[in-house]
C-alpha cells in the first residue's frame, strides 16, 4: 500500500490534519510534508470551543495539538491562513486561493466540516451566530454576558454545551429544539429528558417540538417567530443545527461523494494518490459493516492516525467503534457504538441516578452503551459491544455483576 | 529526606487491590493505586481536561481517564499517546502500619 510518497500534501488544519502530519513523522515518514489550513491557528481540538474556551477558562494555546514551533522543528511546512481552492489531479497539484500552487506525491483531505447555516427569513442577521471553530468561540464568547438574552437554536450536543456555557457566564437563555427531546439523533428519549431536566434545573428555559420560523430585528435586539405563533426576544441567537461536510474541493476534482467524501477503511479515495480523512469522510467501519460519517473527537484523531500510518507505507485499516462525550454542568455523557436504534435498552441503575450506564441491545448482543457520569463503565462497555457476543439483560443490569467480568467471561 | 515530609493521606485498608481512590490534600488532589498490593500514587488530575483519574479505570498498570479516555502509566506517570500530552506526576509512596503516606516535595 506503499504510495512512495515525497511529498505529501495535507489539506485541512483541523484536528485530523495536525494529528496526520505528526504521525506521518512518528510513523517514519521522511519526505516533505506540507499542511495547509484556513484558519490562523495551529491544529487543533475542538471540544473546548464550545466548553473551556468558550467559557474563558483556558486560553487559546490550550487547545493546540502542539506547540506551533512543533510543526518546523519536525519538518512540516505549516501554511495556516491559506485555503485550497483545486486540485489538480492530473498533474497532482492544489491550487491556493492566493494563486500558488503546490504539488504533491500524496494528497490527504482533512477539509473537515462547516456549521449548517438557517436559512429562514432573517438568518443573516448578524447576531445570528454559530460555534465551529475557534473565531466562532470567541466572538460567541464576547455576547455571553450576565443578562444577555440568548437563543439557542437546536439541542444537539454544540447548542447543550454552551447553553451550559452561557448560564454559567450568567446570560438567560433560551433552548429550542423541533423535535421532542433533546439529543434525538444519537440517544434514547429517556436520555435527551434526562438532559432536558439537568438544563431546566440549571435555569435554561428549553422548549421541545417548537419551530422557528424568522428572525426580525426589533430595535437593538431580535424577536424569533415560531410556527405555534410565539415570539420569543434575543439579544443574541446561537444556531446549533448540525455541521455539513468540506466536500467541495474533492467534489470538483470528481471524487465520489456521499454527504462526505467517500472513503474505504484505509482513508482511500478512487484516486491511489488521494486520502481523506476526519469528519469530512464517509468511510467503510469494518466493524459495524458499514460506511458512516463521524463528527467527533475520536474520529479526527484516531482514524487520521491511521490513515497517516497508510501512507506512510503501513497496511493497518482503522476499525474502532464510534465513540462520543459531552461535558454540561456537572455531568459527563458518553456514548459508544453506532446502534441504527437504541432499542432493548439495559439499564444499570435508573435515570434518578446520579451515574448510571445504559446499553442496547440488538438481538441481545450490546450495541450501543451510554454512561451518565459513569465513564470507568465505559472501557469494560465498549469491550462487551466488540465481543459481538449476546448477554444475559438480568446479569447485565445488576450492578453486582461487574462489566469487566461481563467482557471477559467465555 | 526529612520526617516531616511524609503525610498520611489514607488508611491502607481503604485501597483494595486493583483500586483506585482519590484523596485531597489541601488544593492538591491525589489518587492512590494499589497495584498487586503496592501502594502508588499520583496528581488525581488528568493533564489534559478537568478529570479524576480515580473515577477512571485502573487496567493493570495503567490508569484511563473517565472522560476521554487518556492513559498514563501509574508507576512512571507517562502519558501513553492522545489525546495526552503532558505526563503525570508522581509521588512517592510509604506504608507505615495502616497509614498511607506520601512525600508531596519530591
Amino acid at each position: 500500500m506503499n504510495v512512495a510518497a515525497r511529498h505529501i500534501l495535507i489539506v485541512g488544519a483541523g484536528h485530523a490534519g495536525g494529528v496526520a502530519a505528526a504521525t506521518l513523522r512518528q510513523a517514519g515518514f521522511t519526505g516533505a510534508i506540507t499542511l495547509v489550513g484556513s484558519e490562523p491557528y495551529p491544529p487543533h481540538e475542538r471540544p473546548p470551543l464550545s466548553k473551556e474556551l468558550l467559557a474563558g477558562v483556558i486560553p487559546i494555546e490550550k487547545t493546540y495539538l502542539r506547540p506551533l514551533a512543533f510543526y518546523a522543528e519536525n519538518g512540516i511546512a505549516f501554511r495556516p491562513g491559506e485555503t485550497a481552492v483545486a486540485i489538480d489531479r492530473k498533474a497532482q497539484r492544489v491550487e491556493l486561493a492566493n494563486g500558488d500552487t503546490v504539488p504533491y506525491d500524496a494528497l490527504l483531505l482533512t477539509t473537515g466540516a462547516r456549521a449548517r447555516r438557517l436559512t429562514l427569513r432573517g438568518a443573516d442577521h448578524p447576531r445570528v451566530l454559530y460555534l465551529r471553530d475557534i473565531a466562532d468561540s470567541l466572538a460567541l464568547r464576547e455576547a455571553l454576558n450576565t443578562g444577555v438574552r440568548v437563543v439557542v437554536v437546536g439541542a444537539g450536543f454544540i447548542g447543550l454545551e454552551a447553553a451550559a456555557v452561557a448560564r454559567k457566564r450568567g446570560a438567560a437563555v433560551t433552548v429550542l429544539e423541533v423535535q421532542r427531546e433533546p439529543l434525538q439523533r444519537v440517544c434514547p428519549p429517556e436520555i435527551g429528558r434526562f438532559m432536558a431536566d439537568l438544563h431546566r434545573r440549571n435555569g435554561v428555559d428549553l422548549r421541545t417540538g417548537v419551530a422557528l420560523t424568522a428572525i426580525e430585528p426589533d430595535g437593538d435586539a431580535l424577536v424569533l417567530r415560531t410556527a405555534d405563533g410565539g415570539a420569543i426576544a434575543a439579544d443574541v441567537v446561537l444556531a446549533g443545527i448540525g455541521a455539513q461536510p468540506n466536500v467541495e474541493l474533492g467534489q470538483a476534482a470528481g471524487l465520489a461523494i456521499d454527504d462526505g467524501i467517500v472513503t474505504d477503511e484505509f482513508g482511500r479515495t478512487g484516486d491511489p494518490q488521494i486520502f481523506a480523512a476526519g469528519d469530512v469522510t464517509r468511510h467503510f467501519n469494518p466493524l459495524l459493516g458499514r460506511r458512516l460519517r463521524l463528527e467527533a473527537w475520536q474520529n479526527a484523531q484516531n482514524q487520521a492516525m491511521a490513515v497517516a500510518k497508510v501512507m506512510a507505507g503501513g497496511n493497518q485499516p482503522h476499525a474502532e467503534l464510534p465513540w462520543f462525550w459531552t461535558d454540561q454542568y456537572d455531568v459527563n455523557l458518553q456514548i459508544a457504538g453506532a446502534p441504527e436504534r437504541w432499542s432493548e435498552l439495559v439499564w444499570r441503575g435508573t435515570a434518578s441516578d446520579k451515574a448510571f450506564t445504559v446499553f442496547a441491545l440488538a438481538d441481545g448482543k450490546p450495541v450501543g452503551t451510554i454512561t451518565m457520569n459513569n465513564g470507568r463503565d465505559m472501557r469494560a462497555a465498549r469491550e462487551l459491544i466488540a465481543r459481538d457476543r449476546a448477554v444475559d439483560p438480568a446479569r447485565l443490569a445488576d450492578p453486582k455483576v461487574k462489566l469487566q467480568d461481563l467482557a471477559r467471561e467465555n | 529526606m526529612a520526617e516531616e515530609n511524609w503525610i498520611t493521606v489514607a488508611k491502607r485498608s481503604a485501597v483494595n487491590a486493583g483500586d483506585v481512590i482519590g484523596v485531597t490534600l489541601g488544593e492538591r488532589e491525589i489518587a492512590l493505586y494499589n497495584i498487586d498490593g503496592e501502594i502508588y500514587a499520583t496528581d488525581n488530575l488528568c493533564t489534559h481536561a478537568f478529570a479524576l483519574l480515580s473515577q477512571g479505570w485502573l487496567d493493570g498498570e495503567v490508569i484511563e481517564c473517565p472522560l476521554h479516555g487518556g492513559r498514563f502509566e501509574v508507576k512512571t506517570g507517562k502519558g501513553l499517546g492522545p489525546p495526552i500530552n503532558d505526563d503525570l506526576k508522581t509521588y512517592p509512596v510509604r506504608v507505615i502500619g495502616d497509614d498511607v503516606q506520601v512525600r508531596l516535595d519530591a
